[in-house]
């Protein structure tokens, strides 16, 4: 039986430390290639035209004044005369162009000569009662869910919320199409999915999906958002096609944050009561939220804690709006704000702080409970939390002399997944030496390509250096979409199992040479040696010298033989914030986050995660917010002016512990990608609530919100956040 | 704007935009259609060579105003020290300049619209977004892009930070923070760079051989945004480049 299991923490040279993302130089020189970035001979520029309206139909769409425009090569009609129209921005036509200037040109021609018969339509999601239709999801019981609430000691009901916000990746979704001949398609895609690209395009253009090679060296983000080709990916096929040229059609700013990211919004009634003691007792709460036309999933709420006595019904509001995408850890920012919200409030009814009621409730979070107790400890120290928190608006919060600002502090809790998806690599040695991984995954900036070098380098006993890892390809063995955090799983325990077998076919050849048999190798320090004697062993080259004159491959699988991955991360994050009482500004001064997620493959591109999990989620809490205008049904914040990311000046000081040790390590590796980015929300809401003293209900807690609630009146439930991080810079 | 362009083509899909709810006049499109007119000057100012045109008559005169374009006219550039020719309609802007003709990829489109910071690059030794500039109004100055500072095997001391701090995960922003950083560190006197300030700089506490502190770079850097939440990476990076800086000065 092959031992594929992970080396001792004593023998680990790379795996566990901190190592340096091996694709960062070509990056920060620019010479990192994107898709935007491929230049193909030839190729022409496309331009979606796209509807006003956020539903229309088509009425008259003729064309052929633009085909004969300046610099035209092809013109194709994705939604013609009589289709109907379902969101704003929608796909109505495309052309390609022999300069971008020129389909430009031919767009606004386009634009002029299509009519549109305007129908109804409905985009405010908070609305629900004036929901044309609503998809109610199936209501979960468990106790005596209104018994129980009666009877607790202390009970708490409210609305808590948060809207619809946008993937935004900085590089937007596009592709560039060039046919090889009349069946054989190349693309360089903006992909978080690439060997499912290949599929997708074969399917769509009635080819087979082994004529189809995608190419994603590199990818500007993608959030979730990435994991299709999308409509306009099969519209950039074809006007290739048609011109018989490579075509690129990425899409513009407002089109991106339109059409081609959703995070579903979500709001909710909540009732919950506990007992005298602090123990939570029950749950009553009723959510609804946006998806697009087809509706969305249903947040797990309440979120982590398994309320003995619950009540609980999702309802999805179908609104004429371009369909929700998986918004890194999908349902759970949304369940998180309003779960952790409720608690804290809770908690100060109570009279708790919240540290010692999520704690004293901690017996309700199932098997995870050890790491949260552990965590929670590591957090109270970082943030010194028992020894500064005070009961909510306390006036000792904040020192008078500093005026209208307050200080307060938070926290909350959250939980993913994230076992490895399944994924293939492809190990070769060859007789000179040179070593090199191939899979088809891709690297969304989270450190992929580098976590596949360190386990092939450590299980091969070599230097970082000495190892290729080729990725980026659907040519090269099936790996899955990167959604999830599966990924970390899934490509280093295939090229865990890869590279293992690997070296065994090294070894038999070897073996001879040093006159003892396979299994008494091992691969260290650059050289094959026999175990227990260091002396007796070649160099690497040398060993590989042994195969002869042909490469050898391996294959590894995920999933696979040996317990190399684990599914279930706990995490744990506080905020301190300051509130401008007379302004509403709120400032996230300093967060903690304590995350652990199995064994760690490379320790600094697991804590970036967890830092720009961080950062995106300070982002919504503060900021960010899709506008729909209830009028005209479109998104009004359309650019990065009034869709405000927060900038380096917003973040604050910001603190990551990453647990390590031998109790996580054996759990195997876990994924990381989404965990970070759930907590923040409710996190930074909940030092608000400490600072202020009042609870703002809704994200993003924009200075309105702030004020609103200060008032005592009901903040608005959307619209508005886009003077929020301006106010905030000028402050 | 339409009436000033002075070319059919164009001037009927301008003039049918104003009818189209659908495009409407962006601010973009304000730009691009009517600095033409005005470009033409600082192309001539400049006195960089006017190359025969294939593809447009050269300049001529209305109204006491000179003319180029909408067609395509020759330009020239200085880029990281090399002249760099091309022919373009008046209407590209030196960011797609870069990008689409030139070969130079590492300032990124993004927001399109001088809001993001991704085209970063440094013209005369300034910051400034590409992405509103025009290729033709940036003839006869100096411009400096990401790929006129370090390669990945000579990184520049900024891009070693950020690759050491992991100050980058997509990547796609990371070009134009290292350049908004670059003009950060030379305002600071960074060795080698271009001194002297910049309206809107750091002020008085940025002067060469001050200590760096963290508010100063935040302002310098005010101007880019990342998505996936490189702020941490970046903010020591950068620190730990101008304090070195500083301690040499």
């Amino acid at each position: 039986m092959v031992d594929y299991s992970w080396p001792e923490v004593a023998s680990r040279r790379l795996i566990g430390k901190r190592i340096t993302r091996l694709d960062g130089p070509a990056k920060v020189t620019g010479a990192a290639k994107y898709t935007y970035d491929v230049h193909r001979p030839g190729m022409l520029y496309a331009k979606v035209l796209r509807c006003p309206h956020a539903h229309a139909r088509v009425v008259k769409l003729d064309l052929s004044h633009v085909e004969r425009m300046p610099g035209v090569k092809a013109v194709v009609v994705i939604q013609g005369e009589g289709s109907e129209i379902q969101w704003a921005l929608d796909e109505v036509a495309a052309v390609a162009a022999a300069s971008e200037e020129q389909a430009a040109d031919a767009v606004r021609a386009a634009a002029a000569a299509v009519r549109y018969e305007v129908l109804p339509h409905f985009v405010d999601d908070y609305q629900l009662d004036q929901a044309p239709s609503t998809k109610p999801g199936e209501a979960q019981s468990v106790g005596d869910a209104a018994g129980e609430l009666a009877r607790s000691a202390v009970r708490l009901r409210r609305r808590y919320g948060l809207p619809r916000v946008a993937h935004n990746c900085l590089e937007a979704h596009g592709h560039i199409c060039e046919w090889q001949d009349g069946d054989h398609l190349a693309t360089w895609s903006s992909s978080q999915a690439v060997s499912a690209a290949a599929t997708q395009f074969g399917e769509g253009l009635g080819i087979p999906a082994s004529n189809v090679e995608v190419h994603t060296e590199y990818m500007g983000g993608g959030f979730g958002s990435k994991f299709n080709i999308d409509s306009w990916g099969l519209v950039c096929a074809k006007l290739a096609k048609q011109a018989g040229a490579p075509v690129r059609l990425m899409l513009d700013r407002d089109a991106e944050l339109t059409v081609a990211g959703d995070r579903p919004s979500a709001w909710a009634d909540v009732e919950l009561g506990a007992l005298a003691d602090g123990t939570l007792n029950a749950w009553i709460s009723s959510s609804w939220g946006s998806g697009g036309l087809g509706g969305a999933g249903s947040p797990p709420i309440p979120y982590i804690f398994e309320v003995p006595n619950l009540r609980h019904r999702h309802t999805s509001v179908p609104t004429h709006t371009a369909a929700s995408r998986a918004w890194r850890a999908p349902n759970h920012p949304q369940a998180c704000l309003i779960t952790m919200s409720a608690l804290d409030d809770l908690a100060d009814r109570l009279g708790m702080d919240p540290l010692q009621f999520f704690n004293k409730n901690l017996h309700l979070t199932g098997p995870r409970q050890r790491f949260f107790a552990e965590e929670l400890a590591v957090a109270d120290r970082l943030m010194d939390w028992s020894r500064r928190w005070r009961q909510r608006g306390s006036a000792a919060q904040g020192s008078a002399s500093r005026g209208p600002e307050r200080k307060g502090l938070g926290l909350s809790m959250h939980v993913w997944g994230g076992r490895g998806h399944a994924s293939n690599c492809d190990v070769t040695v060859y007789p000179d030496g040179a070593v090199e991984a191939r899979l088809s995954t891709q690297d969304l900036g989270t450190g992929t390509r580098t976590v596949v070098a360190i386990v092939l380098a450590e299980t091969l006993g070599l230097p970082l250096a000495a190892v290729q890892v080729r990725i980026g390809d659907s040519q090269y063995p099936t790996s899955g979409a990167s959604g999830g955090s599966t990924t970390v799983g899934g490509v280093s325990s295939a090229t865990r199992r890869a590279a293992v077998d690997a070296l065994a076919l090294v070894f038999a050849k070897v073996a001879p040479q040093l006159g003892v048999a396979a299994d008494r190798l091992e691969a260290v320090d650059g050289q094959v040696r026999v175990k227990g004697e260091p002396s007796r062993g070649l160099p690497w080259k040398r060993a590989a010298g042994a195969l002869g004159v042909s490469p050898v491959t391996a294959r590894g699988t995920n999933p696979g033989p040996g317990d190399l991955i684990n599914s279930g991360s706990a995490g744990v994050q506080m905020a301190e914030v300051s509130v401008d009482l007379e302004t509403g500004i709120v400032r996230v001064d300093k967060m903690v986050a304590v995350q652990e997620c199995g064994l760690i493959i490379d320790l600094q591109t697991a804590e970036s995660q967890v830092y720009g999990g961080m950062i995106m989620g300070i982002s919504y809490a503060l900021s960010e917010e899709k506008v729909l205008d209830p009028i005209t049904g479109r998104m009004l914040n359309v650019d990065f002016d009034s869709y405000k990311l927060a900038g380096i000046g917003d973040v604050g000081e910001l603190v990551v512990e990453m647990m390590t040790g031998p109790e996580y390590d054996h759990r195997g590796v876990v994924g990381l990608g989404e965990p970070p980015v759930v907590s923040p929300g409710a996190a930074i809401a909940n030092a608000v609530a400490n600072a202020t003293g009042v609870r703002v209900p809704f994200l993003p807690l924009t200075p309105q919100r702030v004020l609103d609630a200060l008032a005592g009146g009901s903040a608005g439930a959307t619209h508005g956040a886009a003077n929020a991080m301006s106010a905030a810079r000028s402050a | 704007m339409a009436e000033d362009h002075g070319n059919e083509r164009s001037g009927e899909v301008a003039g049918q935009v104003e009818e189209t709810p659908a495009g409407g006049l962006s601010r973009r499109d304000f730009l691009r259609t009517g600095a033409a007119a005005g470009a033409l000057g600082t192309a001539l100012l400049t006195g960089e060579a006017q190359h025969p045109s294939t593809a447009e008559p050269p300049a001529r005169h209305e109204a006491g105003v000179e003319l180029v374009g909408p067609g395509a006219v020759p330009m020239s550039w200085r880029i990281n020290g090399r002249q760099l020719q091309a022919t373009l309609e008046p209407r590209v802007t030196l960011l797609d300049a870069l990008r689409d003709h030139l070969e130079l990829t590492g300032a990124k489109r993004v927001c399109d619209r001088g809001t993001c910071g991704a085209c970063t690059v440094l013209i005369d030794g300034r910051t400034a977004y590409a992405c509103s500039i025009l290729a033709i109004e940036a003839q006869g100055r100096s411009i400096e892009t990401v790929e006129g500072l370090g390669t990945p095997e000579h990184l520049h001391p900024l891009q070693a930070a950020i690759v050491a701090h992991d100050g980058q995960q997509c990547g796609f922003c990371t070009p134009g923070f290292v350049m908004a950083a670059k003009g950060w560190l030379d305002r600071r006197g960074y060795p080698g760079g271009h001194a002297g300030g910049q309206p809107g700089d750091a002020g008085p506490a940025a002067a060469a051989g001050a200590a760096p502190t963290a508010a100063e770079l935040h302002r310098a850097l005010s101007g880019n945004f990342c998505r996936c939440g490189t702020y941490a990476g970046l903010r020591p990076a950068l620190l730990a480049v101008a304090s070195a800086a500083s301690e040499g000065a």
